[in-house]
């Protein structure tokens, strides 16, 4: 199976739970295993070559001037890894089923579980650092929203927005450190950036990058000093937890830092932080976790704790250490997982995880007591299970190694962290299973169905056979992702369970004794850390947050204190001065160098420019009258179109009349609401600041307009190549209409989707308004003046029915030529809508929505599916999206015409503009809409508003 | 020529931003309408300006102006309708829901005001 379906099934897989949970919960599970067991399948098929030492490769570029191309790959780490990630997922699916209530969307949480399967697979697979990248965001991501899966639970919106927060910063330092690697390695692909290891030691870049991967891992893998979230991120659901934080997410620092290991590793900068701050965890964790009263609390930092030892293991930059580090994360991902099961099995059975309130369940729930007794020793580091075997591995390497110039801190603190690990690993058990029973249960506590149970033991089981038969069950896989992480030079290795009697045997049997001890002093031991403990992170880490907040909050009302006017007056005039600046400093083409300036003027554009002037001026004095500056803005309008029109431009004239007069509709209809002046409530001094602003900006742009029309070109324009390919190559005369649909056809799909959108926006504003108390005050709504006695004139009714049919006519006419003569798919749509809009005007709203079989939203979806649809129809060619193809015709009966794929996609962009226009029209006429104003007739005349107008006028 | 166009196009300019700077929200839409007028014209005119050149190919042309400007502008004139018309709805619920057409926001409250008002609706609701 490619590497690329197995990349994809999970995010394939996450469309289906969310899409089958109305068929039943079954269906969505059922979907979501499918999913995770065929990719497991996939992998396995590869397993094989892995083992001999073979590397498959899936390679796709996409940004190759990036260096980000799609490639992936499957080594030995990456096939411990995934199996990882699809093999206790799989379990996983299977417990949640049980374990989430109907009262729990069942769909969403296998949608976000897959997402992020997904998104983990795609960090254990990828080959390109900047891919890696993308899907390290996504897990910050997809993890945020599983930890808040219960978002009515505070706990539960906290705890995923603190690790949203830590890791997400993390990963911003992890995106630097990665783009630095990348740069001392001088290449973006891990592969190559492994084999180079001289090269990034050497580089000046080594340091920084180092330190900013680091931080990335450590925050990712809860790391001192950023280990507060996980605890916090244990209001998630237990499967949740289970899965995250035994197999998948915090892994996911580890898995880097061993990926990079034949990169980073072997330097003293290396040694001093990974292992110290993996020490440093592994202690705190140990300790802390002891005094937790919640069980899903205590498994928290007992994985903060383990984490801490991979770290470290890693840290020490030998061969063996990798290897014991690969062998720990495989053993902690089974016990730590049937743990966690075993806990959700625990709360879900009694309805707590209170500690303090469990004991004696032995009694009760024997089977689940067997798993978790099984898995609990296993992470005490108690023999013959597999814990035992990875921690004598780290006691072994901890002895031998010299920290800090001392011989012995490595042993000693090691050994301690191994003594509070079994000590609360024997908690765990003791206080839990065996013991009085200290709950009143109505009805006893009971082992849950199979199923529930099932996916725990196979996980427990699997510790004890790895711990008796180590070179069989887990040799081969260790040796290949230790070749993986160490770039061949792994020692050969032999897991084996006695090793004989050792340094290591002796720290453990000392840890495992003094572990009991402690359990059996735990009372006092509480009460003296309770005294001693450290103080909580979260405190730290909210102050922090809200300090941010608030200086964010100041900045910004001192950057801007509500007054819009001030601000786009600073922004005006910093813009003409920057444009002042640009001018003197820049090299300019001297002015009066174009060869094909216009000479002087003749008659006819003078009186357009006086017209152009007078308006505007006039507008612009008078704005307080709202309708008679429509009607300015009319003729401004009306001259720009003209301007158009005379400067070479039809299709840019016949599109701007037409949207002026949507424009105008849009505008009167919004006046309807408002009043009709603006007060005067400027003060002089603000007007003489407006003005001044207002004229340095004009006095700019007209200047730089100026110095470019009588300039030369600066560069030589590229529309010589339109000019010379539209009609051979595009096949269309008109090359405006050509650019468009065309050579730029990608630009004005994005265009009409953007108006699309813009249009729907317009319509969800009118619903929410229209929703809210606002309609009611509309209904009630008195106008303000008298309204015309004939709502609907008989005149202005009959003339719009003729010209309908005209007008689309004309439409169709615009729309077919618009290839080779001014015309298309944007004027066309604006003609029909003006002819569409001219019958809700003439004969009412009601009547027109009446007649109005389609909703105008349907007209933007097609239109936008209809241009994608003949984009992508050029992939059947073999061509890339939007090649356009074209071929001339002969009907009998008719002259030769041409046939284009180019007018398909403009009927999308006609549908679309169509569809946009009407839509944002018909919006804001339901404003005036009421529901008793419905005439049946449409050419009424209503005497009562007659006499009731003239009732107003004689009082 | 070409100054009269220059005059022209720093005329709409100036009398766009001068409405733009007011404080109700119906002459800064008009405001913005006139600033959309002048920045197509300029984006128009950078393809340098020529009389009875329309780029339409036919045999015997003297030869034809720029059009890729003017693509350019005729997509950006939809647009700009596109925005016209969301910012026309923008100011009407607001001037609906708050009765006041003032495009300042008050002093001190600026973000709170946006968050707030949506929920008091879903209680009404």
């Amino acid at each position: 199976m490619s590497l690329f379906l197995i990349a994809a099934l999970p995010f394939l897989g996450a469309v289906l739970p969310a899409l089958l949970v109305r068929a039943s919960r079954n269906a969505a599970a059922g979907t979501a295993a499918g999913a995770t067991a065929l990719a497991l399948i996939g992998v396995l098929t590869h397993a094989p070559a892995v083992m001999r030492g073979e590397v498959p490769m899936a390679r796709a570029p996409w940004v190759p001037s990036l260096g980000l191309n799609a490639n992936l790959m499957l080594d030995g780490l990456g096939l411990l890894f995934a199996l990882l990630i699809l093999g206790i997922g799989l379990l996983i699916i299977l417990y949640a089923r049980f374990y989430l209530t109907r009262r729990d969307p069942m769909g969403k949480f296998y949608a976000l579980l897959l997402l992020f399967q997904g998104a983990m697979l795609g960090i254990v697979l990828s080959d390109n650092i900047l891919m890696l990248l993308i899907f390290w965001e996504l897990t910050s991501l997809s993890s945020f929203l599983l930890i808040g899966y219960w978002n009515h639970l505070p706990e539960g919106r906290q705890g995923a927005r603190m690790a949203l927060t830590v890791t997400g910063a993390g990963g911003l330092a992890m995106i630097a450190g990665a783009l630095l690697l990348g740069q001392a390695a001088g290449s973006m692909e891990l592969s190559d950036i492994i084999a180079r290891r001289e090269a990034v030691q050497a580089s000046e870049l080594y340091l920084p990058a180092l330190i900013l991967i680091l931080a990335g891992c450590f925050a990712k893998s809860a790391q001192f000093p950023f280990h507060f979230w996980l605890p916090h991120a244990m209001a998630a659901p237990t499967p949740v937890s289970a899965y995250l934080h035994s197999a998948t997410m915090v892994k996911a620092g580890l898995f880097l830092m061993a990926r990079l290991w034949p990169a980073l590793a072997g330097t003293d900068a290396w040694f001093l932080l990974a292992a110290s701050v993996g020490l440093i965890t592994m202690v705190l964790g140990a300790v802390t976790a002891l005094f937790k009263d919640d069980l899903k609390g205590l498994l928290a930092y007992s994985t903060v704790s383990h984490l801490g030892l991979v770290t470290f293991l890693l840290g020490l930059g030998t061969p063996a250490g990798a290897v014991a580090a690969v062998f720990h994360i495989i053993n902690h991902a089974t016990f730590k997982a049937a743990l966690f099961m075993t806990a959700g099995i625990v709360d879900h059975e009694t309805g707590t995880r209170d500690i303090r309130r469990l004991g004696g369940l032995a009694a009760f729930m024997p089977v689940t007591f067997l798993i978790g007794a099984v898995a609990a020793l296993s992470m005490a580091g108690v023999p013959p299970l597999n814990g035992f075997l990875s921690k004598e591995m780290m006691l072994h390497e901890a002895a031998h190694t010299a920290w800090l110039g001392s011989e012995l801190a490595l042993p000693v603190l090691a050994g301690l962290a191994a003594l509070f690990s079994a000590a609360y690993s024997f908690r765990f058990v003791a206080h839990v299973f065996l013991g009085k029973p200290r709950l009143a249960h109505a009805e006893p506590p009971h082992d849950p169905v199979v199923w529930f149970w099932l996916p725990p033991a196979i996980l427990a089981s699997l510790t004890v056979l790895i711990g008796l038969f180590p070179q069989s069950m887990a040799g081969e896989l260790v040796r290949a992702a230790a070749g993986a992480v160490t770039a061949g030079a792994a020692p050969e290795i032999k897991l084996k369970l006695w090793h004989g009697v050792n340094e290591a045997l002796m720290i453990s049997a000392a840890a495992l004794a003094g572990g009991a001890a402690a359990l059996a002093l735990h009372g006092p031991l509480a009460r003296v850390w309770a005294v001693v403990a450290p103080p909580a992170a979260k405190r730290a880490f909210d102050a922090l947050v809200g300090a941010a907040t608030a200086a964010a909050r100041r900045l910004t009302d001192a950057l801007h204190d509500g007054d819009f006017g001030r601000s786009a007056a600073i922004f005006s005039v910093f813009a003409a001065g920057l444009g002042a600046w640009a001018w003197t400093a820049g090299g300019a083409a001297p002015l009066g160098a174009f060869p094909a300036a216009l000479g002087p003027t003749p008659p006819i554009p003078l009186i357009g420019w006086v017209c152009l002037v007078t308006a505007t001026l006039t507008l612009t004095a008078l704005h307080r009258h709202r309708l008679l500056a429509l009607v300015l803005i009319g003729v401004t309008g009306l001259m720009v179109s003209l301007t158009f029109s005379y400067f070479s431009a039809p299709d840019l004239a016949l599109t701007q009349i037409s949207v002026e007069v949507v424009s105008i509709i849009l505008l009167l209809l919004a006046l309807n609401f408002m009043p009709r002046e603006t007060p005067r409530e400027s003060s002089a001094a603000r007007r003489a600041r407006d003005l001044a602003a207002a004229a340095a900006a004009g006095l700019g742009v007209g200047a730089a307009i100026y110095a470019i029309l009588v300039g030369d070109f600066a560069f030589a324009p590229i529309s010589e190549f339109h000019l010379a390919n539209s009609k051979t190559g595009g096949g269309g005369e008109n090359v405006v209409n050509v650019i468009l649909v065309d050579f730029r056809g990608f630009d004005t799909f994005g265009e009409i989707t953007v108006l699309g959108i813009a249009a729907v926006l317009i319509y969800a504003l009118t619903e929410t308004i229209m929703a809210g108390p606002v309609r009611a005050r509309l209904l009630n709504r008195r106008p303000a003046e008298p309204q015309a006695g004939d709502a609907h004139p008989m005149m202005m009714v009959v003339a719009t029915r003729v010209l309908m049919p005209i007008a689309l006519t004309v439409a169709v006419y615009i729309f077919l030529r618009g290839h080779n003569a001014p015309g298309g798919g944007f004027i066309a749509g604006l003609i029909v809508s003006v002819a569409f809009v001219m019958q809700y005007m003439a004969s009412g709203f009601s009547w027109a929505a009446a007649r109005q079989r389609y909703p105008y939203h349907a007209f933007i979806g097609l239109g936008v599916l209809v241009a994608a649809a003949t984009g992508m129809g050029a992939w059947f060619n073999g061509k890339p999206f939007l090649t356009s193809d074209f071929g001339y015709v002969k009907l009998p009966g008719l002259e030769k015409f041409e046939l284009a794929t180019a007018a398909l996609f403009d009927l999308g962009v006609f549908l679309t503009v169509l569809g946009a226009v009407l839509l944002a029209l018909e919006s804001l006429a339901r404003y005036a809409w009421r529901p008793n104003i419905a005439s049946a007739h449409p050419m009424d005349i209503d005497p009562t508003r007659d006499e009731a107008a003239q009732r107003e006028e004689g009082r | 020529m070409e100054l009269l166009f220059a005059s022209a196009v720093g005329l709409l300019t100036a009398c766009g931003i001068y409405l733009i700077l007011r404080r109700r929200s119906f002459p800064v839409i008009i405001g913005l309408s006139l600033l959309s007028y002048a920045v197509n014209l300029f984006l128009f005119a950078s393809g340098r300006l020529a009389v009875n050149r329309p780029p339409l190919l036919h045999e015997g042309a003297a030869g034809y102006t720029d059009p890729i400007p003017q693509a350019l502008v005729l997509t950006a004139i939809v647009i700009s309708f596109g925005m016209t018309a969301v910012i026309v709805m923008i100011a009407l619920s607001d001037h609906l829901t708050s009765r006041d057409d003032r495009v300042d926001a008050p002093a001190g409250g600026a973000a709170d005001d946006g968050v707030e008002a949506p929920a008091a609706q879903e209680d009404a609701r």
